[in-house]
């Protein structure tokens, strides 16, 4: 059986990460970044340009939303000075709020708060991870990308997280898509027919605010009114890894680090379940 | 270019073209001061041919072209969804796309109605088959595995064959009209999210109605950055087809490999363009500029694809040659030559099915012109095998122009005389782009005016080829169903809208 010798021609493919950083992961532009205090008609011309709105205009400065932003790169072309993409993919956030940066006042003790509530409700799922998928209006794009988490190069079964066929067995909901009018029903059954405790995360910019194809007369403007949304991962779509980070932020064993490294205790936790999965 | 009849005449002549010949290609319908207008799309030798009939203000319905025109039905139920308007003597109208509750008022896009959020009933199927010992069973609309939604019902009557039906409403996102009153700009971005495995056929497409608008030339180094794209954009989505199979027959080692194999053709894309999808390239006009996001030089593109390449080749002579895998697509999943073209197939479920056409060389478009005709080959089988194989030699194609696209770049240097893109102004006008996306023939309809989009109407060949899906299982249909849904290949969100 050829296939047998050649699953191990290629060497090792499978990433370290959250073990270690990932050199492709780390180069990936998954988000924008929006300079603190900045104002002027370059900024507001970028403002206005913006297809799906994600910049207000504060009196301290502009600000983006990166739950709304399908980083089209308009604005860092009318106001490179204010806008600029930057290399990175830990990009979700367990507040809705938390995507809107740079952050304003209060936001960093509500972030505070929402991790320890998670880090409570999920402490029994140490050992392993189900995870079930609901496409409530995705364009498609989303699917592929977390398919791709259980081939060979993310391999998230290494890490004891694994996909479920029935939502009796999952801990972990990835919905998908702005939450179409046809899928308000089931996402909702699906939701209920898990077991607590279970931690939903919204994959993807249309899932978190609806995006570009939101606010029609059956699209949805994102699922967080339809099921409770722990985890928001932004993007259009989103990377594996930024998904990868969001699962991993949701079962508490990475941080949130916008546009950094993941640092402290969660990288040994993880390390140590690494281990324990293989 | 529209000729017109009445709507008794206009069922005629499409009915008449279609039996000499002509492939029918969708039926368009668009909000007009008198009413709805109705353009039916067919092609032929030559450019395509578009019939259009007026449904006048307060009328309840037209006369349906699906008891002449099969390949309509889909067509029309759609057109009942959105329009409220019925297809008279059309022999199913359950709804389709929008299952409104009785009294809802359609949206029509292209009208610019404000419509609130739409109240539709979701309610599971009566049977539609009745009698002693029948069955239904129903996947979905919440799949098993990481799929879009859709819900087939499968009906097992008897001693009968099991008969098979989809409900495609569950994302039904009304992008239709989401397009209304958006910039020209902004419209190519929502077009990338009409079906988002197939981005950059759907730019293209869109935007090439607009260029033809505008009688507007793409500069020849943008075309060439399209084809680039949109071939990339081909082969991922056949390696997904290809690495969904594998994983159906339990191939785990194949399926790892292609998993493999796409996630490097990905981050290729990525590298090019900044998107993995190959998002953002095509704008009205031309392309947002030269492809090389991460730097790369020509020739270190050419070494990847030419890496990625014979990677893909020898795993695909080796499945192609893996008795198990090959019996398991043998057979399965006929769909049957004649039905292929009554039905008017398109991509490379068409192409199984001995429809041969691909609008890359029957009505080259953009750069494709220059690059020299594709040799098109079709199979005429009709099983999943055949839609395999049809895959498989389009790959080694897409790559060699891929190549074609990127000799021609560099011999235009790195930053072209001409630009990127040419202006696209604030037009007013109607045309009709195509594209072949990976999925098969790609059509937009769009009308601008001043600029802004007023109707486009995206026909994807997923919505076109879903039908047909239905007539592919003659037999074994529980446990064929995940060979011959990859074998389709087909995206939900494409069919919904
Ligand atoms: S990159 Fe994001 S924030 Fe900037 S214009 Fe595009 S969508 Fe808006």
């Amino acid at each position: 059986m050829p296939w047998v010798t050649r699953g191990l021609r290629e060497g090792i493919v499978t990433t370290r990460y959250p073990r270690r950083s990932d050199g492709y992961g780390a180069s990936f532009e998954g988000h924008v970044v929006c300079a603190s205090g900045a104002t002027g008609d370059e900024v507001e011309a970028a403002a206005a340009a913006c297809p799906t709105g994600a910049i207000a205009l504060e009196a301290a400065g502009a600000r983006l939303d990166r739950g709304s932003c399908i980083l089209c790169g308009r604005c860092c072309d009318i106001a490179p000075r204010s806008f600029h993409f930057e290399p990175g993919f830990e990009t979700a956030a367990l507040r809705r709020r938390a995507l809107v940066v740079p952050a304003g006042e209060g936001d960093d003790k509500t972030i505070t708060e929402a991790r320890e509530q998670l880090r409570e409700r999920v402490k029994g799922l140490r050992r392993s991870v189900h995870l079930r998928h609901v496409d409530a209006g995705s364009d498609g794009s989303e699917e592929w990308e977390i398919a791709a988490l259980t081939g060979p190069i993310y391999d998230i079964h290494r890490l004891g997280v694994f996909f479920s066929a029935s939502p009796r067995h999952a801990d972990v909901l990835l919905v998908t898509g702005a939450g179409t009018a046809g899928m308000q029903a089931s996402l909702r059954l699906t939701y209920e027919a898990m077991p607590s405790p279970k931690v939903v995360i919204a994959v993807g910019t249309d899932a978190v605010s609806g995006g570009l194809v939101g606010g029609t007369y059956a699209s949805g403007q994102g699922v967080a009114g339809t099921v409770p949304v722990d985890v928001f991962v932004p993007g259009s779509p989103p990377s594996p890894f930024g998904i990868l980070h969001g699962i991993l932020l949701a079962v508490g064993l990475v941080g949130e680090a916008p546009g950094g490294a993941v640092s402290g205790p969660s990288r040994d936790q993880a390390e140590e379940r690494e281990g324990m999965a293989s | 270019m529209l000729d017109w009849h009445d709507p008794r005449a206009f069922v005629r002549t499409v009915a008449k073209k279609s039996g000499e010949g002509a492939r029918f290609c969708g039926l368009f319908a668009s909000p007009v001061a008198e009413g709805t207008r109705l353009v039916a799309v067919l092609s032929h030798a030559g450019p395509f041919m578009a019939e259009a009939t007026l449904v006048p203000e307060g009328a309840e319905g037209f006369p349906a072209l699906t008891p002449t025109v099969p390949a309509a039905a889909w067509y029309e139920r759609e057109i009942k969804d959105l329009f409220g308007l019925e297809p008279f003597g059309h022999p199913r109208t359950d709804p389709l796309v929008l299952p409104l509750l009785p009294g809802a008022v359609p949206p029509r896009p292209g009208s610019g109605a404000q419509l609130p959020p739409a109240e539709i009933d979701t309610s599971p199927l009566p049977a539609h088959v009745q009698g002693e010992g029948v069955f239904t069973l129903s996947y979905g609309p919440v799949r098993s595995s990481v799929f879009e939604s859709v819900e087939y019902l499968v009906e097992t009557p008897g001693e009968r064959i099991p008969h098979l039906r989809a409900r495609v409403f569950y994302k039904h996102r009304g992008m239709e009209s989401r397009f209304c009153g958006l910039s020209l700009a902004d419209g190519a971005l929502l077009a990338e999210r009409y079906e988002g495995v197939a981005s950059v056929a759907h730019a293209i497409a869109y935007c090439s109605a607009l260029e033809s608008i505008a009688g507007a030339e793409v500069p020849p180094a943008a075309g060439l950055v399209r084809v680039l794209h949109a071939e990339l954009e081909r082969v991922a989505n056949h390696l997904d087809s290809v690495l969904r199979h594998a994983e159906g027959a339990g191939q785990a080692v194949a399926a790892a490999r292609f998993a493999n194999h796409k996630e490097r053709l990905q981050r290729l894309r990525a590298d090019l363009s900044g998107s993995r999808f190959g998002r953002g390239v095509v704008v009205p006009g031309g392309v947002s500029g030269a492809p090389n996001a991460a730097g790369l030089p020509v020739h270190a593109v050419m070494s990847s694809l030419d890496r990625l390449e014979e990677r893909i080749r020898e795993d695909l002579n080796l499945l192609t040659a893996t008795p198990s895998f090959v019996d398991r697509l043998r057979g399965t999943g006929v769909l049957p030559a004649e039905l292929a073209r009554a039905r008017a197939a398109v991509g490379p479920v068409g192409r199984g099915s001995g429809q041969v056409e691909d609008v890359r060389s029957s009505r080259p478009y953009g750069a494709y012109e220059s690059l020299g005709r594709l040799e098109v080959e079709d199979r005429v089988t009709g099983d999943a095998l055949a839609r395999q194989y049809v895959r498989a030699d389009e790959i080694p194609d897409a790559f060699h122009l891929c190549r074609q696209a990127l000799d021609g770049l560099e011999a235009l240097g790195p930053s072209p005389v001409v630009g990127w893109s040419v202006e696209i102004g604030p037009v007013t006008g109607e045309a009709l782009g195509w594209a072949e996306a990976p999925q098969g023939e790609l059509l937009y309809l769009v009308s601008a005016k001043d600029g802004r989009l007023v109707r486009v109407k995206p026909r994807s060949a997923s919505f076109h080829n879903l039908a047909l899906f239905m007539a592919a299982f003659p037999k074994d249909i529980l446990t064929d169903f995940a060979f011959i849904e990859a074998s389709f290949g087909l995206s939900m969100a494409g069919v919904a809208g």
